[in-house]
């Protein structure tokens, strides 16, 4: 077992202490901190360094150090919180989320920056503390020290004291002793007559201790430092804050060599600590790489597919009457279910994993703009796919900067349109059926119809004054199309919405856009909570069996003749109320024999892909079943107008239609029939040689 | 290929044999190795997948796995491709893929020593030499050995995704 093999280990709980540590950060009431809050800060930077030092991250130890000395201080109380400070903390965050990411790669974090933040904190702490933050540079209390009172430790009131004696003769010890014995509370004392130490309880600060010494010892014969707490003692703590440094540092009890060391925090048990502080909250969870979980989600599919498989043999067989198989069949469908439905939980996580980014996203960029904005979010809660939450974090990003660069106004805007100054935006997730709503609402100053009809028509896109405002919006997601009055390095390039919706679709998903001028804007988007299952409509093509995804089936109904029109000799259009839809028969695409070629008397389905809406022709429609989604390409290849495959009850593959490569498949066809074989030839076309 | 194989390919080498699973294919006989063989199994349920070569009859259900389907016999432009009750799958291992190959009848799994492995002459179109080991000369009978896993991932079987796409 190598070192290294923990690495991945350590950098994902860095990363997960670093994000905790930037929502604590942004939660932080500046004029009030939170000593709760300010403690979890300082745990994981301290966390962090531990880790650092145990695998030999030089820079992120360094770096980690430095924000730890100064987060010590401000929990301590002694340095006043400012938001300029918070912003150089939350800097000094991102810095080490950098540096991670170059150990992660195998490489080192770029030594200038490292500089630059290590300057930057060291400058805090000179200007704040006016004392260094480095470890090397900074004074080592009293040690030694003529002058006992520029060191930290003599501010400090209260507390455990060690207390050395050095060179002091046993009568004047004794009187020491009795001395600090009024003081307060001995715990233990040992040594000998070159260097006798006590340890001390006492409200009183380190000056004060000196103070009474002195009227019997030398200055230089004390060695006065303060220690943290021990855990077994918080009572005494005069000083709150200090009972939680004695779980970080708990491991700092006095060793007779490093009274010399100083009374900066002891480095040495940095090591231990951490293993203590992250593993706190965890110990109900485990780590599983997600390859695991989908194996485990595959066999269970297996098994239910199995399980309604022996229900149809049942069923079919004249052992019907045969009670006990029957109830066994029935248990083992409920168990499977159950077990299914427990094994898909294993990949949701709660949508907070998504909206826990934004707080700091909104900051920065309503700081940049020079807007207020206070952001909600709603429904953390709401669980989805692990997959896709990863996937939804860039579109969801992309939304949020186009609310606050578009949509939320400047504070003296909003003053004149008579709304509150500080603009609000809300992120909010919930479940409605199979799917996911995400909504990001802002109540800014909604989509412009006129501007956004101008745009359109000097982009050239074919639009007209009498289209409703839902078509209108939907304008903004065409490509390169941007109403931003100016390209701001926020958004405004018009690249963005397009690969948005893009993004989207790739997901199962759709975007939807409520906007009302004035008002705000809402940009939905929902989602299928899982790419593992998919809710399908089985259709029938002669002998062979289909599957729709249902999230793009729109309606489906019996094609009259008369709704029918042929067009340019080949095609054929459906008059569907007042749109004529092109319309793809799932026989010619696919190639299936002894289907229904007379479209009156097959079923067309209205299906919508990638924004096109067509008829599918297809025999029959089967019925609608949640199905496993298996990848048609772990073993064979990309099959055009199939997205992936599936397993039915009996055991067989059904394929899963991709509706909008189905159609783009079709165009070719028949391109390829009209204009002959010139453009990308189809499989069947490549002759074997 | 894991080390495992490739040892034991060494050390069949090294003893001047190999097995091999011989299979007909209407009155022909072949052998691949049989390192590559998974399992095998009967002839059904193969969904048939639109636009793609003939001799690809489609895609089964493996326990949960998908499997492409390929029937070696109209690869190699035999007279005849009936599917019958002998008509039999050899699910092989290949690339890190699994395909099933259609063939007539599995005979026989065979050893064959360095002495009965003859080079292959230049034949036939359907069966460029590149995709064959050698011939296999077991006293009246002519085994052809197949490379099977060349074969399979040629450009020309159309079951590999090119690195272009």
């Amino acid at each position: 077992m190598d070192i290294t093999d923990f690495y991945d280990t350590f950098f994902e709980e860095a990363d997960e202490l670093l994000a905790e540590m930037e929502s604590h950060l942004l939660e932080l009431d500046v004029d009030n901190p939170d000593q709760e809050r300010l403690n979890a800060i300082f745990r994981a930077a301290h966390s962090i360094k531990g880790g650092a030092g145990t695998f030999g991250f030089e820079a992120l130890q360094r770096t980690t150090h430095m924000l730890e000395n100064l987060l010590d201080y401000t929990r301590r109380g002694e340095l006043a919180l400012r938001r300029d400070i918070v912003d150089t903390f939350l800097e000094a965050k991102d810095m080490l989320n950098d540096q991670l990411e170059a150990y992660r790669q195998g490489g080192e974090p770029d030594p200038e920056a490292l500089e630059r933040i290590c300057e930057t904190l060291r400058r805090l702490a000179l200007e704040e503390i006016g004392e260094e933050a480095d470890v090397e540079t900074a004074p080592t209390t009293t040690s030694k020290a003529p002058e006992p009172k520029a060191a930290p430790v003599a501010s400090a009131s209260g507390g455990r004291f060690e207390v050395a004696l050095l060179e002091v003769e046993d009568k004047d010890r004794d009187l020491l002793i009795e001395e600090l014995g009024q003081l307060g509370d001995i715990e233990t004392r040992d040594g000998d007559a070159e260097r006798y130490r006590v340890i001390l309880s006492s409200s009183l600060s380190a000056d004060d201790i000196e103070a009474v010494m002195c009227f019997i010892a030398e200055p230089e014969q004390l060695e006065i430092k303060a220690l943290d707490v021990a855990p077994a003692e918080p009572a005494h703590a005069a000083q709150p804050a200090a009972a939680e440094a004695a779980s970080a540092t708990a491991t700092a009890s006095p060793e007779p060599g490093e009274a010399k060391a100083g009374g900066d925090r002891p480095p040495a048990p940095a090591e231990k600590a951490p293993a203590k502080t992250a593993k706190g909250g965890e110990s109900t969870s485990i780590r599983v790489p997600v390859t695991k979980v989908d194996q485990i989600i595959n066999l269970v599919g297996e098994l239910i597919i199995t399980q309604s498989m022996l229900n149809q043999v049942a069923e079919d067989s004249e052992t019907l009457d045969d009670g006990a198989l029957v109830n066994g069949l029935n248990l083992l469908q409920r168990t499977a279910r159950d077990l299914q439905e427990a094994v898909m939980s294993v990949r949701m996580v709660p949508m907070d994993y998504v909206f826990s980014r934004f707080p700091r996203l909104v900051r920065d960029l309503a700081g940049k703009l020079g807007k207020d904005v206070e952001l909600v979010t709603e429904g953390k809660s709401t669980e989805l796919d692990k997959g896709l939450t990863e996937r939804i974090i860039d579109p969801l990003t992309h939304l949020v900067r186009n609310s606050l660069d578009h949509g939320i106004e400047t504070p003296e805007r909003r003053e004149a349109a008579g709304k509150p100054r500080t603009g609000k935006l809300t992120l909010s997730a919930q479940h409605q059926g199979g799917n996911i709503l995400i909504e990001v609402i802002d109540d800014g100053a909604g989509l412009n119809r006129e501007k956004l009809l101008a745009k359109a028509r000097s982009n050239g896109l074919p639009v007209s004054d009498s289209m409703s405002d839902d078509e209108v919006w939907q304008l903004i997601f065409a490509p390169g199309f941007s109403t931003a009055e100016e390209v701001s390095d926020v958004s405004g390039r018009g690249v963005g919405m397009d690969v948005v919706k893009r993004n989207i679709q790739a997901m199962g998903g759709h975007v939807e856009i409520l906007s009302q001028p004035g008002q705000g804007t809402t940009t939905r988007i929902v989602l299928p909570l899982t790419l593992a299952i998919l809710d399908g409509m089985s259709v029938r093509v002669g002998t062979e069996t289909f599957i729709l995804p249902v999230s793009a089936v729109v309606e489906s109904l019996q094609p009259a003749a008369g709704d029918l029109y042929a067009m340019a000799g080949d095609d054929t259009l459906l008059k569907v109320r007042e749109d004529y839809l092109p319309v793809v028969a799932v026989h010619q695409a696919m190639d299936v024999a002894g289907a229904i070629d007379e479209p009156t008397r097959a079923i067309a389905v209205i299906v919508q892909g990638e924004g096109r809406r067509y008829a599918l022709l297809v025999d029959e429609l089967v019925g609608q079943q949640q199905v496993v989604v298996k990848n048609l390409e772990t073993n064979y290849r990309k099959v055009p107008g199939v997205s992936a495959a599936t397993i039915l009850g009996d055991g067989r593959v059904a394929l899963i239609l991709d509706v909008a490569d189905l159609h783009r498949l079709s165009q070719s066809k028949k391109e390829n029939r009209i204009f002959g074989n010139r453009s990308q030839p189809l499989q069947k076309e490549v002759e074997p040689s | 290929m894991s080390n495992a194989t490739a040892l034991e390919h060494t050390v069949a080498a090294e003893a001047g044999s190999q097995e091999f699973l011989v299979f007909s294919l209407g009155d022909e006989e072949y052998a691949i190795d049989i390192l590559k063989v998974q399992e095998i199994r009967g002839y059904d349920n193969v969904t048939r997948i639109a636009n793609a070569p003939e001799f690809i009859k489609g895609v089964a259900n493996l326990r949960g796995v998908i499997v492409p389907i390929v029937d070696l016999r109209i690869k190699f432009r035999l007279a005849k491709a009936d599917y019958d009750d002998q008509t039999v799958v050899i699910v092989v291992n290949i690339a890190d893929r699994v395909v099933g190959i259609v063939v007539d009848r599995v005979s026989d799994v065979m050893t064959l020593t360095a002495e009965q492995r003859k080079p292959a002459p230049e034949f036939g179109v359907n069966l460029p030499l590149d995709y064959i080991h050698g011939l296999g000369n077991l006293d009246e009978r002519m085994l052809v050995l197949v490379d099977i896993e060349k074969l399979l991932t040629s450009e020309e079987m159309a079951l590999v995704e090119e690195a272009s796409e």
